[in-house]
């Protein structure tokens, strides 16, 4: 589709996070994370412009947030020098807003972080845009290892520190997890230097959310151990009793061979030997 | 001894011979009943239908003459040979249920890392059988889909039962040669399918990293739905359209969101209590069409080798921890190599200088959550069996039989610690084919 020599338009959606501790305004972690990503683009393409798109409301606390992006820039020319605010009320669904902006002016790439660090921070997002859109998602994307024509191939995040490397046709919308390379610092000067352009957009209001209660979290119920057993003597010993493994296989006069033999065979049982 | 008067056909006499030890066939009459050299008969029906029963035939003599009672049965069971199979019958007295017209489906979508049924897993299809059996007037039947990647037995144990015991009714498996790796895409297409055949009322996916989390808001986005996500309590509410109301966390675990129960529902682990007093049918499904080719624009590559090293401990699945039992540290290190494990130890160890501090295991370490636990040379301090509460499988290697590490491992190999780790070396070296294997199966 696209020439070789052009690069990727890339447009990272970014949101105003809340510090865990101190409860202020910054930028979210993960969105941070996903700019730094979509920044390393342009080693593979780089001409590589990289869009910075919100959509909320303007005030002067996420302006002050929204600033920490823009003093992400290292140069000029990567289009960090201005961020698209599309102007929302209090309480608006931002998902038509983002879909028509992004339809009407579609990029190759569109970038987000997993979840939002307040308001329903359901992570849905990225998956409603990419229905509407029509664009493959791939979520916990670590990072990219190469881009030829439409093809972006990537590594994605699985638990416990395992990676799966997968390719996907451009267009598409990815969100970043949280073991990505962290964001370079906020540098001053540039923050300041950079305009954010507000835009007027269509504008639907969140009437579902407005009906919800939200309170600070609970501490959650710790489940309590219940042992089931017909006799007194084995609830005893569940309750107050040191835990016992039961049940193990003990090996003792096997020869080394044996030994390992025996310890390969319940590897392979669980299937960690890779 | 309840089951031989159980039987239809008694002797009276017989039983009264073997009763009474003054008589002279009563040798004879105990061996023909089996129960020669057990003691006599605890309880036994008398004439009149009462049943009586010996006060001094329970218990045995101990090692220092004393009579000793053990109303565990173990030690009886032991000796009889014969409690052991009483007791497996007694443990599944389990109510069995089988819905045959459900009102509506509640469909459960489990993860199933390794092909079994994750504890997670287990506590969403708790959660499903409350949303199905509220009104016990109209019951509903829980229906399970899983995929084709998923259909391995894992551990022994037999599929269905599992899911049975779990609290499935239905059971659809999505199958074909498209639904191995990472293939959200047909996942989905299998997934719109049975909501267009079979529109369960509720759908639930565990809001897990597995995979749950990404399925189900695929899912939501797909049928136009509006999930509670990471919901951890659900409680009925007769105001609410669907006649529940959820909990659910937002804001990064900040806030407590409270609203109506939506169709689609992503719940976090322990939402609610897993099954335990039914056994349910688990009666197989198909559906009459099979979903159709989802054109893929996503393509998995595999997994990618990771450095076992650079794994964090608390996350890694596989771990090799070296205790004060390790004298040839460069055979330890070189055994983790081969076998791709993570490294760990215990504090003695990182005390000595052998092992650096961000590898230590234990309550004032790092605590764990491995598939698979080596300890090498680990005698078990409490701090670091604590540690290690969260491991699945523990392997210990000791010199020490009586030590509790051995009684916490699964499996637990008594001998020299370097000899058998050169021994595990040599097998890998002989064999490289070993430590290939697995490379495509998904992580846990």
């Amino acid at each position: 589709m696209q020439p070789e020599s052009r690069g990727l338009e890339v447009a990272v959606l970014v949101s105003v996070g809340r510090h865990p501790v101190t409860g202020r305004a910054r930028r979210a972690d993960q969105d941070a994370r996903g700019l730094e990503l979509a920044l390393s683009l342009a080693a593979f393409r780089p001409d590589s412009r990289v869009r910075l798109l919100h959509a909320g409301q303007r005030d002067d606390d996420n302006e002050t947030a929204l600033r920490g992006y823009l003093g992400m820039a290292r140069g000029v020319g990567t289009g960090l020098e201005r961020l698209t605010l599309l102007e929302q009320p209090e309480g608006a669904d931002v998902v038509p807003a983002l879909a028509e902006r992004l339809a009407a002016t579609p990029p190759q790439l569109v970038v987000t972080g997993a979840r939002a660090e307040q308001g329903e921070g359901s992570g849905l997002l990225p998956y409603v845009l990419a229905e509407r859109l029509g664009w493959p998602l791939v979520n916990g994307l670590v990072e990219v290892e190469s881009i030829e024509d439409d093809r972006m191939t990537l590594l994605q995040a699985l638990p416990r520190g395992q990676r799966r490397r997968i390719q996907v046709r451009l267009p598409a919308v990815v969100t970043v997890d949280g073991a990505a390379a962290p964001a370079r610092q906020s540098a001053f000067g540039p923050a300041r230097r950079g305009s954010i352009k507000v835009e007027a957009a269509l504008a639907v209001p969140d009437e579902a959310f407005a009906g919800w209660t939200l309170s600070p979290a609970r501490k959650r119920p710790r489940r309590l151990k219940i042992v089931k057993s017909a006799s007194a003597r084995d609830r005893f010993k569940a309750a107050a009793g040191k835990a016992q493994g039961g049940g193990g296989q003990l090996l003792t006069d096997v020869t080394p061979e044996q030994a390992a033999e025996a310890i390969l065979r319940l590897l392979e049982e669980e299937g960690v030997m890779r | 001894m309840n089951r031989e008067i159980d039987t239809i056909r008694r002797d009276p006499r017989r039983e009264w011979i073997a009763r009474n030890r003054l008589h002279p066939e009563h040798l004879g009459v105990l061996a023909e009943l089996g129960r020669q050299g057990a003691s006599a008969a605890t309880e036994w029906m008398g004439p009149n239908g009462v049943i009586r029963k010996n006060p001094h035939a329970p218990g045995f003599t101990g090692p220092n003459g004393l009579k000793r009672i053990d109303r565990s049965g173990v030690q009886q069971a032991a000796a009889a040979g014969r409690g052991a199979g009483h007791r497996m019958v007694a443990a599944d007295e389990r109510r069995r249920v089988t819905i045959e017209a459900p009102a509506f489906l509640v469909a459960v979508v489990p993860d199933m890392p390794g092909g079994r049924l994750s504890s997670h897993d287990r506590d969403l299809l708790g959660l499903a059988r409350q949303l199905a059996d509220a009104d016990p007037a109209r019951p509903c039947a829980v229906l399970a889909v899983a995929f084709g990647e998923h259909n391995r037995e894992g551990g022994g144990e037999l599929k269905e039962q599992a899911f049975a015991e779990a609290g499935v009714d239905r059971l659809l498996t999505i199958e074909g040669d498209g639904h191995t790796g990472f293939v959200p895409e047909a996942w989905l297409a299998g997934l719109v399918a049975v909501e267009r055949e079979l529109a369960p009322r509720h759908w639930l996916l565990p809001d897990s990293a597995l995979g749950g989390a990404d399925l189900g808001r695929r899912l939501a986005a797909r049928l136009g739905e509006r999930p509670a996500t990471g919901v951890w309590q659900v409680d009925a509410d007769a105001t609410a359209p669907s006649g529940w109301r959820c909990t659910a966390r937002g804001a990064v675990d900040r806030l407590d969101i409270q609203r109506p129960l939506p169709r689609v529902v992503l719940a976090l682990a322990e939402c609610a209590e897993p099954v335990s007093e039914t056994r349910h049918a688990a009666e197989a499904m198909t559906l009459s069409q099979s979903p159709p080719e989802a054109l893929s624009r996503i393509e998995d590559l595999g997994q990618v080798a990771v450095d076992p090293a650079g794994v964090a401990l608390a996350e890694a699945e596989f771990i090799l921890s070296a205790g004060n039992g390790v004298k040839d540290w460069e055979g330890f290190h070189h055994a983790a190599r081969m076998l791709g494990a993570t490294e760990g130890a215990s504090r003695v160890a990182v005390d000595d200088g052998f092992m650096p501090r961000d590898r230590q295991v234990g309550a004032t370490g790092t605590w764990v959550t491995a598939r698979v636990y080596v300890a090498v040379g680990i005698s078990g301090a409490i701090q670091h069996l604590q540690g290690i509460q969260g491991c699945d499988k523990v392997v210990a290697i000791n010199r020490d039989s009586g030590c509790d590490m051995i009684k916490r491992a699964d499996l637990a190999v008594i001998g020299d610690s370097s000899s058998i780790l050169a021994a595990l070396v040599d097998v890998l070296e002989r064999d490289p084919a070993l430590t290939r294997k697995g490379e495509k199966q998904d992580a846990a």
